[in-house]
């Protein structure tokens, strides 16, 4: 932690270098609230490889942080080892590509489409989000 | 609210020589799709273009524009 003066900014850089692989997004992966999102959940699901998940919706700081560390303006963002890879559209052409699943180390199974998977748009939002970090590896 | 002709002139004027394609993904004028194409995303990466092109409009994107969805290609 290389700072007490920003505690939020602290946090997320933290999560970034603890998780291989974190997306910070709209909602959860189970309920995503953004159809971005959505997409973006898809793809990472389509390879099969876990990850972390931030929802940026409880709190406008972490949206606000997370801008200022990774030069980003949109959400969601993935990061892989540290490194922002981008948001949607480039997670969704990665994935198209084989390229996510190549950085990813994952091979995609035999009946991945070869489109990247076209979430629904999110329905009614749910009562509750939780702001916990969902590790799901 | 901001149009697609708005956008595109804006993109086009700040990046020198570059062609944008804009639609509105819902026809609500906040949800935009470009296609950027430009010589001097040559040499760039894909990272690298999209946020040129977010630079265009700074604060805007998550406020007037909720969303840009983004193709871009160097020349």
């Amino acid at each position: 932690m290389s700072s007490t003066e920003n505690p939020i900014r602290d946090l997320i850089q933290e999560a970034i270098d603890e998780h291989e692989v974190i997306l910070f997004m709209k909602g959860t992966p189970e309920r995503p609230m953004c159809g971005f999102s959505a997409r973006t959940v898809a793809a990472l699901d389509a390879v099969g490889r876990p990850f972390a998940a931030v929802d940026v919706l409880p709190d406008p700081r972490i949206r606000q942080e997370l801008s200022a560390i990774s030069n980003w303006p949109t959400i969601p963002q993935l990061f892989i080892k540290g490194e922002l890879v981008g948001g949607c559209d480039i997670v969704s052409e990665m994935y198209e590509s084989g390229e996510l699943a190549q950085t990813l180390g994952a091979n995609p199974p035999a009946d991945a489409p070869a489109h990247a998977p076209v979430a629904a748009e999110p329905g009614a939002p749910p009562l509750q989000i939780d702001n916990d970090l969902v590790d799901r590896s | 609210m901001p149009t697609t002709e708005d956008l595109k002139q804006r993109i086009e004027t700040a990046i020198p020589g570059a062609r944008a394609d804009v639609t509105d993904l819902t026809g609500g004028g906040d949800h935009f799709r470009a296609t950027v194409v430009a010589s001097e995303f040559a040499g760039l990466s894909r990272l690298e273009q999209h946020r040129r092109v977010y630079a265009v409009f700074g604060t805007e994107i998550g406020g007037p524009i909720h969303a840009l969805s983004l193709v871009t290609k160097p020349e």
